[in-house]
């Protein structure tokens, strides 16, 4: 379903990403691994639309995305999330995910205004939306917390949700697990693919924690300065001699 | 829900209370001549003030352009005034509103479209220029009366039509208040907390920059054509940046995103030039002073319960 194929991005000089292929198939969950500056944030901007790519085509079940804005991307059915958390801190949990349900649940300015011509109707339709993409991560109870006072696990979690609410095909997920204990990790990982059932999604993800990442990945590419070192089963990659020097060096 | 009705009758009480208060200061003549004329200038205020949180307070940029779709809303109702005088007062004070509101809306849209590219302290230079042309622009011009400006502008809302200003004002308040508790003011707040992520979920940035401005914009004219019908001479000069600042000052006083105290600094601020009348040359010392204070007052608050977060937290984390 989305298919990368040599594709590029220059910052002057430096080829931050170069020649990069990635076949990734409906259902499936891709891991994105690398040592650090391999290129693994830089892809996800591509593909999101933060960058736009150099060289090389981005197509989504066969649409071509590059050059469309991060908002056109979004509509299309990619979601992400971030490295270093973006929430709107300043609004409650259950706002964060309300924005997200914007294109979903639509009403005019006029009622936006005014309060009226079945305002409460729709708003009670994105509330029963966002607090049932919540109950999967059991934020349900903390909906009137303001999202930037969340402890930090939460607030990883909130970001998934918030992108699971604008209803993706492909979710993209940056270090989901980063600045997790183990519990937590494990946590996640279960919720994960619980969702990618739930919501029959496609998720690409960036890790640096190896046993998320051969746990629950079907399919991994390793990346290293900027070019695809390996790709393949997780078992296959994680013994590739390669990928060890990349990792432990000789 | 009920506590959504609580607050909303809560609500209603206030305004009902403030009408009622000001009614009988009016009519019981408790009130100078000098303090009755207070009156309108300060809920052209409060609108101003309103108005200008939804682009400064809920959108997060700052504008300093507003005094002018103000000056656009007063010149156009009072020149639409003037010259339909053969129509009966209401309607002819009705068309001026509307048609100042509309006409500030549309500068606003023809200067926000360009100018919201930009971000930050940019986007607040080029606003502040914005307005000071559209002050040029009117002192130029013939049919608005050159820097002699207008005068003999109907009276249609002075204080002995404090009503329809009071109903004017509450509805400004109301629109806007509820704009921000809806899908498209919660799609501003997100671009003001973070726009790489209001744009990773979809959300059209500039879409929502540019509305938020407008609508500012159109509540800005209409305050400014009741300000022009309710002091009868209106001049390019009293609408220079020195308006916008003073704006901006009781958004920034009132607290960046708040509505009632966008409500009660305008009040405060409004009234308080007044009071420091005896001082004359001290006035905008003094002024400036009690800025500085809340200003530091504000923070210090605002530190306080950082620190006591943190306590808190230390302690959950012992426990």
């Amino acid at each position: 379903m989305l298919e990368c194929k040599n594709l590029g991005i220059q910052f002057g000089g430096l080829k931050a990403v170069d020649n990069f292929n990635l076949n990734i198939e409906k259902g499936m969950l891709y891991g994105l691994i690398g040592p650090n500056g391999a290129g693994k944030t830089t892809v996800f901007n591509l593909l999101t639309g933060v960058y736009k790519p150099t060289g090389g085509t981005i197509r989504l079940d066969g649409n071509l995305i590059n050059g469309k804005t991060p908002t056109q991307i979004n509509n299309m059915g990619i979601a992400r999330t971030f490295q270093n958390i973006r929430l709107f801190s300043n609004m409650s949990v259950l706002d964060n995910v309300k924005v997200a349900l914007h294109e979903k649940v639509k009403y005019p300015l006029l009622t936006s205004m005014t309060h009226m011509f079945g305002f409460s109707k729709k708003e009670k339709e994105m509330d029963a939306l966002a607090l049932e993409i919540l109950d999967v991560f059991s934020l349900g109870s903390k909906k009137d917390v303001l999202s930037g006072n969340l402890p930090y696990g939460e607030q990883r979690k909130l970001e998934i949700a918030r992108a699971l609410a604008t209803s993706p095909s492909l979710l993209l997920l940056d270090e989901p697990a980063a600045g997790m204990n183990p519990n937590e990790t494990e946590e996640l990982m279960e919720t994960i693919r619980k969702i990618r059932d739930m919501y029959n999604l496609t998720i690409l993800l960036i890790e640096h924690d190896m046993k998320l990442v051969a746990g629950i990945c079907e399919k991994l590419t390793v990346l290293n300065f900027g070019t695809e070192l390996a790709s393949g089963t997780p078992s296959e990659v994680l013994n590739n001699s390669d990928v060890i020097t990349a990792y432990l060096g000789e | 829900m009920k506590i959504l009705n609580k607050k909303t009758i809560f609500n209603i009480a206030v305004m009902l209370l403030a009408y009622v208060l000001v009614f009988v200061l009016i009519n019981s003549g408790i009130l100078s001549r000098q303090y009755k004329s207070l009156i309108v200038p300060i809920c052209v205020n409060i609108m101003l003030a309103v108005s200008l949180n939804l682009v400064t307070g809920f959108l997060g940029e700052l504008s300093l352009g507003h005094a002018g779709f103000m000056s656009i809303g007063a010149y156009t109702s009072a020149l639409i005034s003037i010259n339909t005088s053969f129509l009966p007062p209401a309607l002819s004070f009705f068309i001026a509103v509307v048609c100042g509101c509309i006409l500030a809306a549309v500068f606003g849209f023809l200067i926000g479209v360009p100018v919201l590219r930009l971000r930050g302290d940019y986007l607040a230079i080029v606003t502040l220029a914005f307005g000071e042309i559209i002050k040029s622009v009117i002192n130029y011009l013939n049919f608005t009366g050159g820097s002699k400006g207008l005068s003999k502008i109907p009276l249609y809302s002075d204080y002995n039509n404090f009503t329809v200003v009071f109903i004017i004002m509450v509805i400004c308040i109301v629109l806007i208040s509820n704009l921000i508790n809806s899908r498209d003011g919660r799609a501003i707040k997100s671009i003001r907390d973070n726009d790489i992520a209001a744009e990773s979920i979809g959300i059209k940035i500039s879409k929502y920059k540019v509305s938020a401005f407008v609508i500012a914009a159109g509540f800005a004219g209409l305050a400014g054509s009741l300000y022009a019908h309710n002091v009868g001479i209106i001049k390019p000069n009293i609408f220079d940046y020195n308006k916008s600042i003073e704006i901006l000052v009781f958004v920034v006083l009132g607290g960046m995103g708040n509505i009632p105290g966008s409500i009660i600094s305008a009040i405060i601020l409004t009234v308080l030039p007044e009071f420091l009348r005896g001082a004359d040359n001290l006035r905008m010392l003094l002024y400036a002073i009690v800025l500085i204070l809340m200003m530091i007052f504000n923070n210090s608050k605002f530190k306080a319960n950082l620190s006591l977060n943190k306590t808190f937290r230390k302690l959950g984390k012992e426990d």
